[in-house]
């Protein structure tokens, strides 16, 4: 039998930080303030299911334009020379190094009303248009925070297709759309459905993209939660059971993407 | 464009990065022949046979197949298939569906993929495995996928890019025997790479050696191992000793300090030139009544043969014998006139 010693700090470290935390969340959520049972707060979360779908419907719309950009720059980084993918990774990776508020807060500073694209649309006598605190600012600001976790995933799977698996393809009658689809999407489902879940979880619950860049319109289920725990409307316990249904629907939709993966390969096995 | 050729490349030249691969390059290739292109690595054999399955446009010169110039002609449209060095069979799919892969892109009806993925199962000798998982298969296995895929597309030239170099050497001697029963069976033309001069010979048709992207013989196999027409052909298919001679007059050549009769004719007078002898030619004789005399300097038994080092002037004369001779003694070598290839000196640059 292997010794379980060496894992013990993780396990401690996992304990403390992820499973006794993850009970409190539940605890609170099926609690009152008096710590007596009660399923209220679960059944109040139904009243913001607008919220909620607000928030799925941008994360996925992020999600799948992130996946449109990454998927063609990542297999066009896959196919350089070695040293160059490596400066390529860097560049991908390099905003990631600065702080993700800082990142949110420059994208505020383009999108304003006075800010750098309507000044710059002024000088031709256009607009100001309505760019910052719209749906499509915070899509914008989804993706331009998290493609990197797309990219790098799907760079990671394709780096270890050799040319001749394509070259094989090719010789075999496939033109470039078949290639695609018969032999590229096929060998990177894991990297595909990776980057999704990089992409949509994060997405799905932030709060400081929606705030920054969505104004008071655009409330996402992650503000919500903040302003139950942090703002004036302090209500743990319903802070708790909006986490709690939260994280059962992102764990649905993972469950979902992985079966999707599964699924293609199965069928491609059979 | 006559002569039975199926495939001619006209003219032929090919850079990366600026460097010249091929310049120039001229080769016709009979329809229904296993013909191998032969040469170091970098010679450029790798890249004639990729010029030919469309996956480098050369810079210039012409493609024919078959009489039609496929110049622009991207690969899915040209019927040769090619079994690549290290197979690239497709991991997501098994055995039946990677050799089925090409007829289902061309959208063949489903019976008749099941009865030409079945004829190449039996050709390959793979029946039962088509549903396996290609990390199941053995190197040899994967190999006979490899095949089975290409061929099952039914094309006019298979090509095979040193298809054998990851196998060890028993199944290596298998295979080749077994690549050409395969060649046989079909009647379709092989273009096969390799820089294993063993097995040019033993599989070829027609052998075309290369070298920095030239071509320096074509030839049948016989011909290219029996009369060379140059050093290094003499030097890389096979074993040679090469001397260097000055041709006297037809039929006299000098080397080694004698002058010595040969078969070779049609020299400049006193021209110098490159004397080449296959270490098997050598006869082992008496001191006192050879020509060419010298120490043996080491032995080495090879299983057929012995392979000694003898120490003539200064040359280190290579000889397969299956007599053996210790280690010091003086020995004479005699050689048959007709066992004494000459060739123009090459000329370097």
């Amino acid at each position: 039998m292997k010794t379980k010693t060496p894992a013990l700090p993780y396990v401690l470290w996992m304990i403390i930080f992820t499973v006794i935390p993850l009970a409190l969340v539940a605890f609170y959520a099926i609690t009152d303030p008096q710590g007596h049972f009660t399923i209220d707060y679960i059944s109040q979360v139904g009243e913001y299911t607008p919220v909620l779908v607000r928030s799925i419907w941008l994360a996925a719309v992020s999600s799948v334009i992130s996946l449109l950009i990454a998927y063609p720059l990542a297999f066009w980084i896959s196919r350089r020379a070695w040293n160059h993918q490596r400066t390529m990774v860097m560049l991908v990776m390099l905003p990631m190094w600065m702080n993700f508020l800082l990142r949110t807060y420059a994208w505020m500073t383009i999108l304003e009303k006075n800010g750098l694209i309507n000044r710059f649309l002024g000088l031709f006598g256009i607009g100001p248009l309505e760019l910052i605190y719209t749906p499509g600012a915070v899509v914008l600001g989804m993706i331009y925070n998290y493609l990197p976790a797309m990219i790098l995933p799907l760079y990671s799977i394709m780096t270890k297709i050799p040319n001749s698996i394509i070259e094989a393809a090719q010789d075999l009658g496939c033109n470039t759309w078949d290639v695609l689809w018969k032999v590229l999407v096929p060998l990177t489902v894991p990297g595909i459905s990776t980057g999704v879940i990089m992409v949509f979880v994060p997405s799905v619950s932030t709060f400081i993209i929606s705030r920054m860049l969505g104004g008071g319109g655009n409330l996402l289920i992650g503000d919500l939660i903040e302003l139950q725990f942090l703002g004036n409307a302090y209500n743990p316990n319903l802070g708790a059971a909006i986490s709690l249904v939260l994280m059962v629907l992102i764990l649905l939709c993972m469950s979902v993407t992985n079966q999707f993966g599964d699924e293609e390969k199965g069928e491609m096995l059979k | 464009m006559k002569d039975n050729n199926i495939v001619s490349l006209r003219n032929i030249s090919v850079d990366f990065d600026g460097d010249p691969i091929l310049v120039g390059l001229n080769l016709d290739i009979r329809d229904k022949e296993f013909v191998t292109l032969l040469g170091p690595s970098g010679c450029g054999k790798t890249t004639t046979l990729r010029t030919i399955g469309g996956f480098i446009l050369p810079k210039s010169g012409d493609v024919f197949f078959d009489g039609a110039r496929i110049n622009n002609l991207p690969s899915y449209k040209r019927n040769v298939n090619t079994v690549f060095q290290r197979y690239a069979l497709f991991p997501h799919l098994n055995v039946f569906e990677n050799i089925e892969f090409g007829l289902k892109v061309k959208k063949l009806p489903e019976h008749e993929r099941k009865n030409r993925v079945g004829e190449m199962l039996d050709l390959v000798g793979l029946r039962g495995y088509d549903r396996r998982n290609i990390d199941q298969l053995s190197g040899g296995q994967q190999q006979r996928v490899a095949i089975a895929r290409a061929l099952v597309n039914h094309p006019r030239v298979l090509l095979l890019d040193e298809p054998l170099g990851a196998l060890d050497l028993k199944l290596r001697k298998e295979m080749q025997i077994e690549l050409k029963r395969i060649q046989q069976a079909l009647e379709i033309t092989f273009i096969y790479v390799t820089h294993d001069q063993e097995e040019a010979l033993t599989m070829s048709d027609t052998v075309v050696v290369m070298k920095d992207g030239d071509i320096l013989q074509v030839g049948t196999p016989q011909d290219i191992y029996n009369e060379p027409k140059c050093a290094f052909v003499a030097d890389f298919i096979g074993e040679s000793n090469i001397l260097d001679g000055v041709m006297h007059e037809d039929c006299l050549v000098e080397f080694a300090g004698k002058k010595i009769p040969c078969v070779d004719k049609g020299f400049g007078h006193l021209e110098r030139v490159d004397v080449v002898i296959r270490p098997e030619d050598i006869k082992m004789v008496d001191a006192s009544q050879a020509p060419i005399t010298g120490v043996v300097e080491s032995v080495l038994f090879k299983g057929v043969h012995y392979e000694m080092v003898v120490d003539a002037h200064g040359y280190k004369w290579i000889i397969h014998s299956t007599k053996c001779q210790e280690p010091g003694t003086f020995i004479g070598m005699a050689v048959d006139p007709f066992d004494i290839h000459i060739m123009h000196k090459e000329v370097e640059g």
